[in-house]
């Protein structure tokens, strides 16, 4: 990757401190976003991703605190910068949308209030030429007769429209990185299907670089260059989005990709991953996908592998592409096969 | 909004016919004739008679229902049965006094329980917050009697900084207006913390910080508008027990106020100042909540205007 990179996160770690114990929801996450790019960020519930993106913007809740690593956006360390200078940031060079439509509007401000409140404090816009902006935003994606909608509150809309108005506040100030919390989760499939479809345009049409939270492997198959597989609090795979399709590494990837459907394979082969996703509070001490890999070998559940970068440019954390593998050898020539 | 405020206005017409029968009962249905309480234990029969005849006791009911509705729609409530003088010019300089003193504490909760409610809810178990909650329910606990009596106690007596007693001169004003403010303060206090606390874990507080929006402007602009809804039912509540709590207070301050007047006209079954002052009670009470219904109205974009 020779890239302009605009997100570079180096072993973030994020925790809960509770009052006798340590919930340790992001652990020591890194991966890169080249610019005008989208990447990706997978897993199951809990894996750490909303909590990953809340980090970015430093909007974490209380008892929640960064602990250590760096967030590089544009060469800044954003886990180090003033509060001033964050506030600066957000809405304006970083926007985000959250995975909840129906409830991330405030209930007792227009729509228009709520879009110029954004292009008041980034760029002094006054409320005529704020409302001006804010038809332009709605036409843009795509709310039909803006004019009327930008004096409705947000009950007067459907959950679709909430979340386009969402969008259409976050794209007020032309922001180089767009954070999408399953931006879709919350709505109806036919809905889904036009949000992602406007965030891609909107990306290619403005040159943005997306973070998109997803765990639907069919949205990072149409929206997304890069992904990250994140697995209890850590990165197990970082791929570009066609290798990770075609050859998937982690056992947890495969097993993924494995539970959704494709047509191009029976369904009776489709085989959800057994067993839970681990208690951030109670992590195995070994690889975190040990108690539900079936490879799984003593060295799995004694020590934690690190990321690696393979020949084919891909990371991975396993150790079946380690030199140390002491399991079924089997296992070791398919993998060598993946990462070539 | 016009239109709900014509239609909420209508609504109270029988709402206050109903407050009329009960006042109008009350009269009625209490023993002893009130020509005889008029006239004196001896007076002779012709003369509990005459009284009798210009009062139109003798009427059916539903003629001196009427009656009543109507004069005291003119706001003329007959005479006083113990000093003869005109009900309304009793009353109005006493109601005035009460009024003033339940405006003026309903303000002081309002201030003092909205302020401390938010700095407790946004140092949420903070030495702030825990002060708070506890003198809030101090506050709520302690019988205002026993508060005026302290206050008046220390500030009055041991330091001698405000009169002890009356009502007028803006010294005079501090002591009654806590006393009888502090329990709707801590009641105010309680409901914004609550209801703060919810509304700041709400999803569009988030994004109101995602925007870039200063801490100031998210408490104040964000929170404070949708944490206030429940509390404005609380205030409109709270001031209906001001008015009852006001008889205590003009008693500890010797005010000469509506409290202290309804309290010596019971005892002295002067019927006619005694169900105009409820009367007159009765109806800034409703539309006191007309009021809190309008401003919920206001606040609340979501309900419906029907
Ligand atoms: N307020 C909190 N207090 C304590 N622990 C928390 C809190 N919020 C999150 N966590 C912990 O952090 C972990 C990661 O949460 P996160 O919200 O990032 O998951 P996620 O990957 O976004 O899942 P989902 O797909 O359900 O949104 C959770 O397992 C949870 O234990
Ligand atoms: S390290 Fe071991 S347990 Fe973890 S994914 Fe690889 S094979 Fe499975
Ligand atoms: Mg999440």
């Amino acid at each position: 990757m020779s890239e302009e990179i605009i997100l570079d996160i180096k072993d973030l770690k994020t925790s809960f401190e509770l009052d006798d114990f340590e919930v340790k929801a992001v652990d020591g996450v890194s991966f890169k976003l080249p610019k005008g790019k989208t990447i990706g960020i997978v897993g199951e519930s809990g894996s750490g991703k909303s909590i990953t993106a809340l980090s970015i913007l430093r909007l974490l809740e209380k008892p929640g605190r960064i602990k250590g690593g760096e967030i590089n956006f544009k060469g800044e360390d954003l886990t180090k910068m003033s509060d001033k200078r964050i506030r600066d940031i957000r809405g304006n060079e970083i926007s985000m949308i959250f995975q909840e439509p129906m409830t991330s509007l405030n209930p007792v401000y227009t729509v228009g209030q709520q879009i110029r409140e954004t292009l008041k404090v980034h760029q002094g816009l006054g409320k005529e030429s704020g409302t001006k902006k804010g038809v332009e935003l709605l036409k843009l994606v795509g709310i039909p007769s803006p004019e009327q909608r930008i004096n409705q509150y947000p009950h007067e809309l459907s959950g679709g429209m909430r979340q386009r108005v969402m969008i259409a506040m976050a794209l007020a100030c032309n922001p180089d990185l767009l954070i999408a919390d399953e931006p879709t989760t919350a709505l109806d499939v036919t809905i889904q299907a036009q949000i992602l479809e406007l965030i891609n345009d909107l990306q290619k049409d403005l040159g943005m670089s997306v973070l998109m939270i997803t765990h639907d492997m069919g949205v990072v198959a149409e929206t997304c260059d890069y992904v990250a597989v994140m697995y209890g609090g850590k990165v197990v795979e970082y791929q570009d989005v066609k290798s990770l399709f075609k050859n998937p590494k982690h056992p947890y990837t495969v097993g993924l990709l494995n539970s959704i459907p494709r047509h191009d394979i029976d369904v009776e082969e489709l085989e959800p991953i057994k067993g839970n996703v681990p208690n951030a509070s109670e992590m195995p001490k070994g690889c975190r996908f040990a108690p539900r890999c079936p490879f799984a070998t003593d060295l799995c559940v004694e020590e934690l592998p690190t990321l690696d970068e393979q020949s084919d440019g891909g990371e991975v954390r396993c150790w079946i592409y380690t030199d140390r593998w002491n399991g079924d050898p089997e296992v070791k020539v398919n993998a060598k096969e993946r990462t070539t | 909004m016009f239109q709900f405020i014509v239609r909420r206005l209508i609504q109270l017409i029988p709402v206050l016919l109903g407050v009329t029968i009960l006042v109008f009962s009350l009269m009625h249905l209490s023993p002893g004739n009130p020509a005889h309480i008029i006239a004196g234990e001896n007076a002779p029969a012709s003369t509990v008679e005459q009284i009798e005849n210009r009062l139109g006791l003798n009427d059916p009911i539903i003629t001196q229902y009427f009656r009543f509705v109507k004069d005291a729609a003119l706001l003329d409530f007959g005479n006083s049965w113990r000093t003869s003088l005109p009900v309304s010019s009793e009353l109005w300089p006493k109601f005035w006094v009460t009024f003033e003193l339940s405006i003026y504490s309903t303000i002081f909760s309002i201030f003092l329980g909205l302020f401390a409610g938010i700095i407790s809810a946004v140092r949420q178990y903070s030495f702030a917050d825990i002060s708070i909650m506890l003198v809030a329910l101090f506050g709520l606990s302690m019988p205002n009697f026993w508060l005026g009596l302290m206050l008046m106690q220390w500030f009055s007596i041991q330091l001698g900084w405000l009169p002890p007693t009356g009502w007028g001169t803006p010294q005079q004003i501090i002591l009654p207006v806590i006393t009888l403010g502090t329990m709707g303060a801590a009641v105010i206090a309680r409901m914004t913390r609550s209801s703060m606390l919810d509304v700041i874990s709400q999803d569009y507080i988030r994004t109101a910080r995602a925007k870039g929006l200063k801490e100031k402007v998210v408490i104040y602009r964000h929170a404070l508008k949708n944490a206030l809804i429940p509390v404005v039912t609380v205030v409109g509540l709270q001031f209906g027990s001001l008015l009852a709590g006001s008889v205590l207070t003009e008693s500890v301050f010797a005010i000469n106020g509506m409290g202290k007047l309804i309290v010596d006209r019971i005892l002295a079954r002067d019927f006619p100042v005694v169900q105009a002052s409820v009367l007159i009670i009765a109806v800034v009470f409703v539309f006191v909540n007309l009021i809190v219904d309008i401003s919920y109205k206001f606040l609340n974009k979501r309900i419906k205007l029907d």
